[in-house]
């Protein structure tokens, strides 16, 4: 191939151009963005807080729900900065400790969604057909219902607590990333690199597994991202009616639902546990926006 | 001469729609034979690309061959399975696609891509499947294949990553390469060193290639033979040098009028008048009888069959039969 040896120069030319790698992407851009780094902050922080709740808790005891008879009703002072509760326990303490369940829960809940949903999609969009049509008739039937509704429902079944009230989330979750993943799916099995592969033959499952999955992952994290946010508050709801986290463990939502006949007179019972709950979805949801920004190809190049 | 590499016989295919079934190919024979570049040519929508996809049956569930048989060295691929079809797609017949930045997936690095593609076909060990990976790499004219391997698709130019398709294409040691439109995505100076490049297989591994494309300066560059396609039927077959010198049917002699030239600049461009008729099947007579400029009554009444001009040159025209020597 001698004619081609004499053009080598000109791609040696070629290769100059190099992109950065996406993930030194993201970082760059939710860097240079004040909102989005915020965002990130406080969730960092409030992981990290869940991660060593009973270190940073000045009142460990209290926090997992050890009453103190001494101390009821106390607004927020030196001692107690979040005032205590009706059992005269720490409400900065419980806020610190039901950040655990409030977190942890919740990414739990949005991952094995992920992992039921996606693959789901990804073989109803693929395959197409009748499989196509059973999968998302069934997911149509979960779609139906009011997510916190079947969960409700599901909870009631199953009966109180917080493992359960996870697996009724989940349960009414996965659908939507079966949907997500599905329309995805359908519009990359169109593309060259698909049928590239079926091509020099490879079979379906791994197609699905390397070339399908994979380029999938950004809208779902975008998606995950934002409904981490959903899942706390629909977690927050479960635990306020009761169907969630028993007491006396703590629980941002079952705090607000044991401060709630009190919450003109003693107000900080309540309003912590709330602004926690406030601080840390409006965090997921900013950015979760940021990532969609960064995923759209019309903005940021 | 010896048996051909790849022959369709008599290739009839459909697709199903809401309106009812299109006729796409309707009888389309052709042979490739061994360390040959053939060329398929013709209009959008003349059946081009599903030829190309019906020889590796990677055709859409709406399509179904109805008719023929498609023997490669011998063996009907469309009597094999689906198991036994993931052999030959890729280890014995690799195809190349026209958009070769779609054609990579872009989360993973070139090499990644390379090394589990090899591996499917073949036995070697890691450390030699890289080894062979880099190798091609570096046939097909690429430079710095280490970096090439760790580099994401989206970084490479658009001629770079054809250059890496056809690495891929070539790394499992086929007997034939299908390209489609190779080179349409890519601007001049690119296509013409892909085109050499093709070339260049079949001079140097004697591996056939079929070239699928609407241009017939690309056929002339590169094709040692060529068929001309129209409606889902063969109008003309023969030798690139026996077609430019000597084009019979009246649908090829119109192609051939409409490469713009030089020397003509300035004047208005050549075209053949009317259409491709939508539902090629449908039609009694000859499918370009309507725009043919020597239509006789015959042409709508019956279909012509295909007629030798010459050893090894074919037309599907009346005219070939009155023009015989």
């Amino acid at each position: 191939m001698s004619a081609l040896q004499i053009q080598q120069d000109e791609i040696n030319k070629e290769l100059v151009l190099q992109g950065e790698k996406p993930i030194e992407k993201i970082a760059r851009i939710i860097i240079r963005d004040p909102l989005s780094l915020a965002s990130l902050i406080v969730i960092i922080l409030f992981i990290l807080l869940a991660i060593f709740a009973y270190q940073v808790a000045p009142y460990p005891a209290q926090g997992a729900g050890k009453p103190s008879v001494s101390t009821t009703m106390l607004s927020p002072s030196q001692e107690h900065w979040f005032g205590t509760d009706r059992l005269g326990r720490d409400i900065l303490s419980r806020v610190i400790i039901g950040a655990r369940p409030a977190l942890i829960v919740p990414i739990g809940v949005v991952a094995f969604a992920v992992l039921i949903g996606a693959p789901l999609g990804a073989i109803a969009g693929y395959k197409g057909g009748w499989i196509d049509e059973t999968i998302m008739r069934v997911t149509d039937l979960f779609l139906a219902f009011p997510s916190l509704l079947l969960a409700m429902a599901i909870t009631a079944a199953l009966g109180k607590g917080i493992t359960n009230a996870a697996i009724a989330l989940i349960i009414s979750w996965w659908p939507w990333y079966t949907r997500l993943v599905r329309g995805i799916t359908i519009s990359l099995k169109e593309r060259s690199f698909v049928e590239a592969a079926r091509a020099t033959g490879v079979r379906d499952s791994v197609i699905i597994l390397r070339h399908i999955l994979p380029n999938t992952i950004s809208p779902i994290l975008i998606q995950a991202t934002v409904d981490l946010g959903t899942v706390i508050l629909a977690m927050g709801g479960l635990a306020f009616l009761g169907l969630g986290t028993q007491p006396p463990k703590p629980d941002w939502g079952l705090m607000i639902a044991e401060g709630r006949s009190y919450i003109l007179n003693q107000w900080w019972i309540a309003t912590f546990p709330g602004l926690a709950i406030f601080v840390v979805v409006l965090a997921f949801n900013l950015l979760g926006d940021t990532l969609r920004d960064i995923f759209d190809p019309r903005q940021y190049r | 001469m010896s048996d051909p590499l790849l022959q369709t016989q008599d290739l009839h295919l459909e697709f199903k729609t809401s309106r009812g079934t299109l006729k796409a190919l309707n009888g389309i024979s052709l042979e490739v034979n061994y360390g040959e570049v053939f060329g398929i040519v013709g209009e959008t929508g003349c059946g081009k690309t599903v030829t190309g996809l019906s020889i590796l049956k990677l055709l859409p569930d709406s399509a179904t061959i109805t008719k023929g048989e498609i023997l490669f060295e011998g063996t009907n691929l469309l009597a094999l399975s689906q198991r036994q079809m993931r052999k030959v797609r890729g280890g014995l017949i690799a195809m190349i696609f026209q958009d070769p930045s779609a054609s990579l997936n872009p989360v993973y690095t070139i090499g990644r891509q390379m090394i589990w593609i090899i591996s499917q076909h073949s036995s070697l060990s890691h450390s030699e499947v890289v080894e062979l990976a880099k190798r091609t790499l570096e046939d097909v004219g690429l430079p710095d294949v280490d970096r090439i391997m760790s580099s994401y698709p989206f970084q490479l130019s658009g001629g770079m990553q054809q250059r890496v398709m056809i690495a891929i294409a070539l790394a499992c040691k086929p007997k034939l390469i299908i390209a489609d439109e190779p080179t349409t995505a890519l601007d001049v100076t690119i296509q013409a060193q892909i085109l050499a490049l093709l070339k260049g297989l079949r001079d140097n591994y004697n591996i056939s290639v079929v070239l699928i494309t609407h241009s017939l300066g690309v056929i002339a560059k590169t094709c040692d033979r060529l068929a001309v396609l129209y409606a889902g039927h063969v109008v003309e077959t023969g030798t690139t040098r026996e077609i430019f010198k000597n084009p019979e049917h009246p649908y090829t002699r119109g192609l051939i009028r409409a490469i713009p030239k030089p020397e003509k600049r300035g004047s208005r461009m050549v075209s053949i008048p009317g259409n491709v008729p939508a539902n090629p099947g449908a039609i009694i007579g000859c499918p370009f009888a309507p725009r043919c400029e020597f239509a006789m009554n015959r042409c709508f009444e019956e279909k012509p069959k295909t007629y030798q001009i010459e050893e090894g040159h074919y037309s599907a025209c009346f005219l070939a039969l009155n023009n015989k020597p």
